[in-house]
Order: C-alpha cells, then structure tokens, then sequence
C-alpha cells in the first residue's frame, strides 16, 4: 500500500496508466497540468465538455486535448497578470505564517513572507518557517484529491472510483439520516483533525468549531471529544494544580535570572517568525539569564545562544524534580512562606481535612509516605541517569538564583505518566516561590499574547456525551461499554452507542498520527463497526485511504478565509485572500456541508442565508466590537495583515493570585495552588484503571509499562521517543520533495549505542517491536543520550507487502494505551530492538 | 556602487531550520539536488559511563548556512576556460549560462560546493546574491526569510566593522585559498581550524 497509488479501478486500463505516469511527473510538469486543468475546467469547461461528451471524461481523459482546447479558446489569457495576495500556513504548529503569494495567470509563481515595517524586536516581522517557504509544492502536489470518490474495495486498501459530486452528497445524507434514525446522534463523531486550521470558516479544529460541528448541530448532534494529541496529559492534569495551565510570556525571560526547560524546544516545535523561538533568542540577550534544557535530547533550542544540556530518560522528569525536591527541603531552600500562603498539600500543617497522615509532598519526598521511600538524588539518579551530584547542583541553583523562568514543552506529558510528569514539573517553580513573579514562572508551557478574531457561530450541541479524542477506537468497538470512572467519558455517565458514523475533515489521525497504525488499520477493515468514514482533504493520506467516501477540499489557497495567530508580544490576523481557482473538482468545505444540508432539509439553518464571505463580513463586525482598531471588511480584505502589541506588555501568569491569593482565588477548589489535590484523591479513590497505572492526588514519579524499567527491556531494550521535525508540521508537508530534502526522514541513535551494534551514520536500520517495524535511515550522533532513539513524528506510514513501514512513521511503534487519568496519547513510552536493515 | 558585496551569519543564532535554502529554492526554482544555498549541521563530543547507570556528556551542536560566498580570489573564476564565471565590479560572482560549456572544473575547484551543476541544461548554476533583489534594493531571499535574523549582506569592509573578520569556522575551508566575501559571528563550541576534511557530508552538496 502505498500513499498515492490510488486509482479508479472500475475506468479502464488506460486511465490506470495515465493516474500512474501523472504522479510520476515531474514538480514543473505538475504544476503546469494542474494549473492548465484549473484553467480549463473554469474558463472553457462549457465549450469543450460540450465537444467531447461529460464532466466524467474531462476530468479522467481531457487534460492534455485540454491544455489545446484552452490555447486555443482563449488567446486572451495569454498575457500573464500578475497579483500578489496575503495568504498564510495554515497548519497545526501553533503558529499562522504570514505568506504573501504571487500569482501570474492563475499559478502561484512565488512565496515569500511578512516584509512590513521595519523589523525591530516588538514591531518584527512575522516570518514563516521553511516549510511555508515550500507551500507551491503542497498546493501543487502529485497527492492532491481530484475528485469526489467512494471506496470500492476492502476498507483501506486504497481503491476508490470516481463519483460525482451529487451522488457523494446524496450518499453521505443518506447515510446520516440512516444512522441518526437506527442509533441516534451520538453514533456520529466528528474525530480530531488539525490540517485545516487557524481559518475561521475552513477550520477542522477546534472540532466544535468547525463547519461539520454546525452542520451536524442542525442536525441534532454529534458525540464530542477532549483533549488533543497534543497536549492531553498537561492540559487533564495541570488544571488540578493551578486551576489552568497557564504560564509567564516568553518574552519574560529578559527578566529571569535562570531558565529552566524541560523538553521545550520552540526550535524545532515553533521555530516560525509567528513562532516563539526567535522571540525567546530575542528576549535572552536582553537578560543575563543561564539556561538549563533538561531533555533526552540535544534539540535546537539547546543549540541556539548555547545553555547546559542534562540529558535524561524519558518519562522520567518527576523522578528528576522529586530529587531535587529532596535537596531543597533537606537543605531549606523552599520557599516555605510562600508555600504557607498559597499552597494547600505541601507539609502536613497544610492538608485538606480526612486525609491519612503521612500524605503531604514533603512526606513523599522525605520516605514517610505510603512508599516509604526517601526521593534521594542518588535514587533520581539511578531512575534518570542523570548523576546524583548533577541533581543536588541543579537543585541548589534553581532555589537559589531568582527568578527563574521554569517551563516545559508537550514532549514530557506525552507519556505513560504523563500527567504525573506535568504536575512534577510544575513544583520546582513552586517550591522556589516562582509563581505571578516577574520572570518567574508557573512551569507550565510558555504563554503568549494574541488577539482574538470571533468565531464561526457553530450553534450548540445537543449530545452531551463526550470521549477523549484518543478512545475513539474503543467507542467505534464497545461503545456501550464505555463509562465515565473506567473510560473517562464526560458528560454523561456512559455512552449509549458505539460509533457508526465518522467525519474525518483534514485530519490524518485516523492512522497516520494515531498509535498503533497497523493495529488502527486491522481494526477498520471491519466495516460492519463503524459503517460510514466520510474524509475530506487536500492529499491521498494514510487517513484518507480509510475513507468510505472521499472528498477533494480546495487548499487555503482556493478560498478567502481569515486566520489570526501570535508573534510573541504580538497578536495578528490576515485576510487570506483566494490565490488560485479551487483546483481540479475540489470545493470548499462549507459548500460542501450546505449542499449536505439541502439533503437534510436543514439548509436554511445551516446557511442562515449566508454565502462564506457573508460570515467573513461577519466575522469581521463581530471582531470589531472587541477590537475598536481592527478594520472593516473591505480594508481588511485590501491591506491583509493587522497586527496589535499586547498593550499590557508581558503576561505574567497568575500575578493577580500572588498579589493577593484572597481576592483573586484560583479556579481549584481550594482557590489555591493544589499540591496535593483532593479531587485527584477522590479519582484515585473510585476509577477503575488497568493494571499498573496509576492517579495520585500528588505529583509523583510513577514507573510505567514500556517505561525505563520495565521488564520488556530485557527483550526491547531501547527507548524510543518521536520528536517535532522540521521537515514536517506533524504529517503536513510529509510529501513536500524540497522539505523531504532539507530534512530527510531519519533515527537518531546515539554513537555508542551505533557502535554497539555496527550502524554508521546513514545506514539504513530496522526499529521494531510486537506492533510494527519501520525502516529509515541512521543519524548517528552524540546528541541524544545513550539506550534511546527518537524518531522524528509524522513521516507518512507506507507499509510494504510484508507490512514494514518503509515511510519511517513512528505510530507504526507507539502503542493505543490511554493514559491514567486524561485517557490520553502516551506516544513517546515505547520500547524497541534495532537492527541494521 | 558597492566593492564587494558579502554575507553575514550568525552561528549562536542558527537553528538549522533551512527557511533559507528552501526560500532560495523557491525564489530560483531549483529542483530537488540544487541548493545554492545550504544548511551544514556540526556536531561532536563524547559521553561518559558514570555510576549506577549515570551519563556525562560534552555533546554540542550548530549550524552553519552557506551560499556562495562570492569569493575575492574565487577560484571558480581563475579555473573556468570560457569565461563563463565572473566577478562583477560589485563583488558578487556570476555565472553566464549562454557560456558555459560544463566542464564542471568550478565545481571540482570551489572548496564551499557552490557551483552546482544543472544535468538538464548542462550548464553550471551559482547563488547570485539574487542581484535583481539587490538591484531593487531588497535584501537576498534567504536573508529576508530568516526567522532567527542570523544571515545579513552589506558591504564586506562594512560588515567587518560591525561583526569582526572572521571568515572561517568548522566545517569550514581556510579562509586564505580563496578569501571568501562572509563574516561569521561563531558559535561558542566552534573551532576556527579551517580544516576542510571535516565538512559534513551527510546534508547536501558540500564535497
């Protein structure tokens, strides 16, 4: 199976071929067919589909006769005019580049970025990262949907046939109304799906927020989910300490004496001019501060302005902090009149009432808790590899140098024990009294300043029932089973049915960026379960293949949409002007849901009578109202960025709680900072939970499955953990030639585990364990720590006849194993063996 | 008019993103092979068993991004039989298409792998400063596209004012075979050997 060797397989042999040779064409030849089929199918589709006979045969046969058709037809075009328009990467990296795109007759012919003003620190410019520099190869790309199709072989195999616009829409209506009238509402979701967003009516994520979301409410609903692949773990747990996750601005660095992060690498994760790492480098040479990455690996952000790198295993972090925990506390380097006044749960004088004795944090930390073990440097030592007196000096300097800047990126809570480590975390800016200080720290994720464009009304649900984004695969198999105490479902206390239909609206999560792809693609071949996959996309994705039906999405290129983001201090928004005409048959996603919405007899309600641009207009008055100094629709729309400087300067997070804790509480039951939470006791008192795993109403090292310690090592003795990569904002761009040139897919082993086993740099190596085997390339280096590799995430999965992943995806290894308490995505716990291939 | 253009890079700044060598590849329309400009990543140190399973390591990274470095002897010129590659008044190096013969002897004698052969055409292509840029007053594509600021141009003498004269870290050839027309702000864990045997060779078209 491999990714765009889709086909037709009821047309005749000759169209076979002709698809073939189309995606063995060369980038010029691509652009040029697409660009010429773009043309013909808007400017002579009449005239010459009246010569040859039906839409069908132009779009299968028409395009060289065509390119004729159009040269002819229409001289008049000849003369290129050229226009630039403001346009932006609308991918799911956080950020929301700034591209101004120029276009000569209709081909985007160049790419550059934000060149307003004068580019100084505060006023800069907000320039995209190299991918969107690479966009014309994701617009003009060999993988691009033509045209609506239907699945005609087993699910997943990847055989589809053309259909016309109006049978996929009749087919998907039908299939609705089948299934809302035999299950209900809550048998449809709207899964996870990132590739479109930032938009404001083109936008697959938030879910909620999406077209789908308000087509499906006119309806009568959909199942929901929470949490996201992104941030699952901190976002579930974190809230339990602070009441949110909220942490200083980046720029609040300039003020900090020390920095400290943990697995935070905005170099590699948001390395954009709307990104943060150019805003942090900023920042820091403002300051004196040192900085400390402590991470598995030696990432970029380690690399820029230098710091210290300690290297440590993976899922490890709160064994790390509990050391040097240790240190403080038995040295008297906490802050303890801090932790007196705003903190419940750290010292037994400050417990919540009916609590055992013995469970305050400093009686964990100390070996009087349940444990009855001392959280000594030398025991952090042993769990993390990280050397005992390295411990005890990162301990003493981070009490004692102040303020600190303390945060920590998503790579850590991605775990097994994720929650646990994102609440660890959160302490060393605790016991140091970091917290709503000036270049202090909450040690949650960086925080940063954007404005707020208003929202595509998506009307309101009426299923109550929501899922982690993560179980869906469960719901689809035992739905009914499904409970509120063993599966984390909210909203209601279980589900009443299993999922029967699924909406994947750019998103490659059904495979691509779930665990266990192989696992995934079993489990839906059944299509007796889920009885219905609509995807709708730009590209023939891992996800896509699983489609029942597929539908071609224009590209943000193709529409005029409205995007807003942030550059640090600074929010924007850009009026993303249509570039190009939609391509081939492609349509945008909201034509899409009103014609679905005919079908239902709902479109009066979903359209309200609006075209997309009457909801921009609308957008746009809304936004006015928050904003004074936001323009009007038609200067927006001429002038394409605004952009607006946090008028408050830093955000310094929770500063009103520090300044005073009684008049502005936290959003914890307590109104305090939660060390110990009494609602996480009351969890760890009545979930069920597999095995092994584990909730804590304290922020504690927990061991996990697959975990540094696990007994599988004797069989799998590597850990392996994915990264952000540059050539790819998760799965988008993956099939971009000039990104896959600068940043070739690859597995980093560190030098003597490389010589342990005979690999050099560039070698081609097999990683494998019991779910899957991938094949790529070695990257042999001293920068991650010896016993762990890393694969970069989001390299498209391409199984070959025998099943090993030859496209080096790391969900071919990760495991579906929710984690304890946010049911979440623990896709850096993995153990593997290597071999040379 | 200037006497001779060059580059500026700043090492401590570099996260080895490559926006600049896609920018230029996006702004030259070079397929995939051709990098006028490119992105070098060194790396290097060791690690060191400590007790109970323990590590300490002195691993280190940076990136350095090169595009032709129009030269004050470039040897591309001196070698080339026709005359195709030439210094201009203003420093930058070009190369005549119309020409060109490709013999490839530039390409065997630039040490910075600049002069990157095109097999369809057959003839040698070069970063040229993206001239018509300059001309307008605009600074190159892969200047301008830096998120983290660390390229900039100007006036060799002038950039030497600003940011020192140092021409030559690892991976790196001796400044002092062709006099390379670049300052470099070096990264604190690089070395100024100008040892060219070091090139990395794993990203690229440095040979």
């Amino acid at each position: 199976m491999i990714v765009g060797d889709h086909h037709l397989s009821t047309a005749p042999r000759a169209q076979d071929c002709t698809n073939r040779e189309e995606n063995r064409m060369s980038e010029k030849n691509l652009i040029d067919q697409v660009v010429q089929d773009t043309v013909l199918s808007r400017r002579s589709f009449l005239k010459w589909s009246a010569a040859v006979g039906g839409t069908a045969v132009l779009a299968s046969q028409g395009l060289n006769l065509g390119l004729q058709s159009v040269a002819e037809a229409a001289p008049a075009q000849a003369a290129p005019a050229t226009k630039t328009v403001w346009q932006s990467c609308m991918v799911n990296c956080g950020s929301r580049c700034p591209l101004r795109i120029t276009v000569q007759d209709n081909k985007i012919v160049r790419v550059e970025t934000d060149d307003t003003g004068k580019d100084e620190y505060g006023q800069h410019q907000i320039r995209s990262c190299v991918r969107g520099r690479s966009i014309r190869q994701r617009v003009y790309n060999a993988d691009r949907l033509k045209y609506p199709m239907k699945r005609v072989g087993k699910r997943g195999e990847g055989k589809f046939e053309k259909i016309s616009w109006e049978q996929a829409f009749d087919t998907i209506a039908g299939e609705l109304k089948r299934i809302k009238d035999k299950y209900g509402n809550e048998a449809i979701y709207i899964h996870y799906a990132t590739g479109t967003l930032g938009g404001t009516v083109a936008k697959a994520w938030p879910p909620h927020s999406s077209p789908i979301a308000r087509l499906m409410n006119c309806y009568g609903g959909y199942l929901n989910h929470y949490g996201t692949y992104s941030t699952a773990q901190i976002a579930a747990a974190m809230p339990y300490t602070y009441g949110s996750s909220a942490n200083n601005s980046i720029d609040d660095i300039a003020n900090s004496k020390l920095i400290v992060f943990f697995g935070n690498n905005p170099a590699e994760t948001r390395m954009s001019g709307g990104g943060v790492v150019y805003f942090m480098k900023e920042a820091k040479r403002r300051g004196d501060a040192r900085m400390i990455h402590i991470d598995p690996r030696l990432s970029d952000t380690a690399v820029v302005d230098g710091g210290e790198w300690v290297p440590l295993r993976p899922g490890t972090d709160a064994a790390l902090v509990s050391g040097m925990a240790y240190v403080m506390i038995t040295e008297n380097l906490v802050d303890q009149a801090f932790l007196d006044k705003y903190c419940i749960g750290y010292d037994e004088e400050h417990m919540p009432k009916d609590i055992p004795a013995n469970s305050s944090y400093k009686s964990y930390i100390l070996g009087k808790g349940a444990d009855r073990t001392p959280k000594t440097p030398q025991w952090a030592a042993e769990i993390t590899g990280v050397p005992a007196i390295k411990i005890a000096q990162l301990a003493r300097e981070s009490a004692t140098v102040k303020p600190a800047y303390i945060a920590q990126g998503w790579g850590p809570q991605r775990h097994a024990n994720g929650e646990e480590s994102a609440r660890a975390i959160a302490m060393l800016s605790i016991l140091t009294g970091n917290v709503g200080l000036k270049g202090g720290s909450t040690g949650a994720r960086e925080g940063a300043f954007g404005i707020s464009v208003a929202a595509f009304p998506t009307l309101t649900n009426p299923v109550k029932a929501s899922i982690s984004f993560y179980m869906w695969p469960d719901a689809i198999k035992r739905g009914p089973e499904m409970t509120a105490t063993r599966d984390g479902v909210r909203g209601v206390d279980k589900l009443t049915v299993p999922i029967k239909f699924l909406w994947n609206y750019a998103g490659n999560a059904i495979i691509n960026q779930h665990s266990d792809c192989n696992g995934t693609v079993k489990q839906l071949e059944n299509d007796k379960e889920c009885e219905m996959i609509v995807v709708i996309d730009n590209h023939m994705t891992s996800s896509a293949k699983m489609a029942d039906i597929l539908l071609p999405d224009v590209t943000n290129f193709e529409q005029d949409d409205i995007t807003s983001g942030s550059g640090g201090n600074m929010g924007f928004a850009i009026f993303t002007e249509k570039a190009v005409e939609p391509m081939f048959e492609c349509k945008p996603v909201y034509e899409m849901c009103r014609e679905i919405a005919k079908r239902l007899g709902i479109e009066d309600k979903f359209t309200e009578g609006k075209t997309q641009e009457d909801w921009l207009k609308f957008v746009v008055e809304a936004t006015r109202k928050n904003i004074p100094t936001f323009p009007d629709y038609d200067t927006f729309r001429k002038t394409g960025i605004f952009k607006m400087k946090n008028p408050a300067g830093s955000v310094i997070a929770l500063k009103a709680f520090r300044d005073d804790p009684v008049a502005n509480k936290l959003t914890t039951p307590s109104g305090k900072i939660e060390i110990f939470s009494e609602a996480l006791y009351k969890i760890s008192k009545t979930w069920q939970l597999p095995q092994g795993d584990v909730i804590t109403a304290l922020p504690e090292y927990a061991p996990t499955w697959e975990g540094s310690t696990d007994a599988l090592k004797s069989k799998y003795p590597l850990q392996l953990i994915g990264h952000h990569y540059k050539q790819r904002t998760h799965s988008t761009y993956g099939n971009v030639e000039w990104m896959q040139e600068a940043a070739p897919q690859e597995v980093w082993i560190n030098t003597l585990d490389a010589n342990k086993y005979g690999i050099k740099n560039g070698d081609k190596v097999r990683v494998f364990n019991d779910r899957g085997q991938v094949i790529l390339p070695a990257k042999v280096t001293a920068r991650i720590m010896p016993g762990v590799l890393s694969i970069p995430q989001g390299a498209w999965y391409k199984p070959d006849a025998k099943g090993v992943d030859q496209g080096g995806c790391t969900n071919t290894l990760t495991a579906y194993r929710p984690s304890p308490l946010a049911k979440g995505n623990p896709q850096h716990t993995n153990l593997v063996q290597m071999e040379k291939a | 008019m200037a006497k001779q253009l060059g580059f500026y890079f700043d090492a401590t700044a570099c996260i080895g993103c490559r926006a600049c060598q896609v920018a230029c590849k996006d702004k030259n329309d070079l397929v995939v092979g051709q990098t006028w400009r490119q992105v070098v990543e060194v790396s290097g140190g060791s690690w060191t068993a400590q007790e109970n399973g323990t590590w300490a390591t002195t691993a280190f990274a940076y990136y350095v991004s090169l595009g032709c470095q129009h030269c004050e002897k470039p040897s591309c010129v001196e070698v080339c039989p026709t005359g195709a590659m030439t210094k201009r008044a203003d420093g930058i190096v070009v190369v005549n298409a119309e020409q060109c013969i490709g013999c490839r002897y530039c390409e065997w004698a630039c040490p910075y792998g600049s002069p990157q052969f095109n097999e369809a055409k057959g003839v040698m292509t070069k970063c040229n400063f993206c001239e018509d840029y300059v001309a307008q007053g605009k600074k190159p594509a892969c200047v301008d596209a830096c998120v983290m600021r660390a390229l900039d141009i100007g006036e060799l003498a002038d950039l030497r004012v600003k940011y020192g004269s140092v021409a030559q870290i690892d991976p790196l050839p001796a400044a002092n075979l062709t006099r390379p027309s670049i300052v470099l702000t070096p990264h604190a864990k690089s070395s100024t050997h100008g040892d060219v045997k070091k090139l990395a060779l794993d990203k690229g078209g440095m040979k």
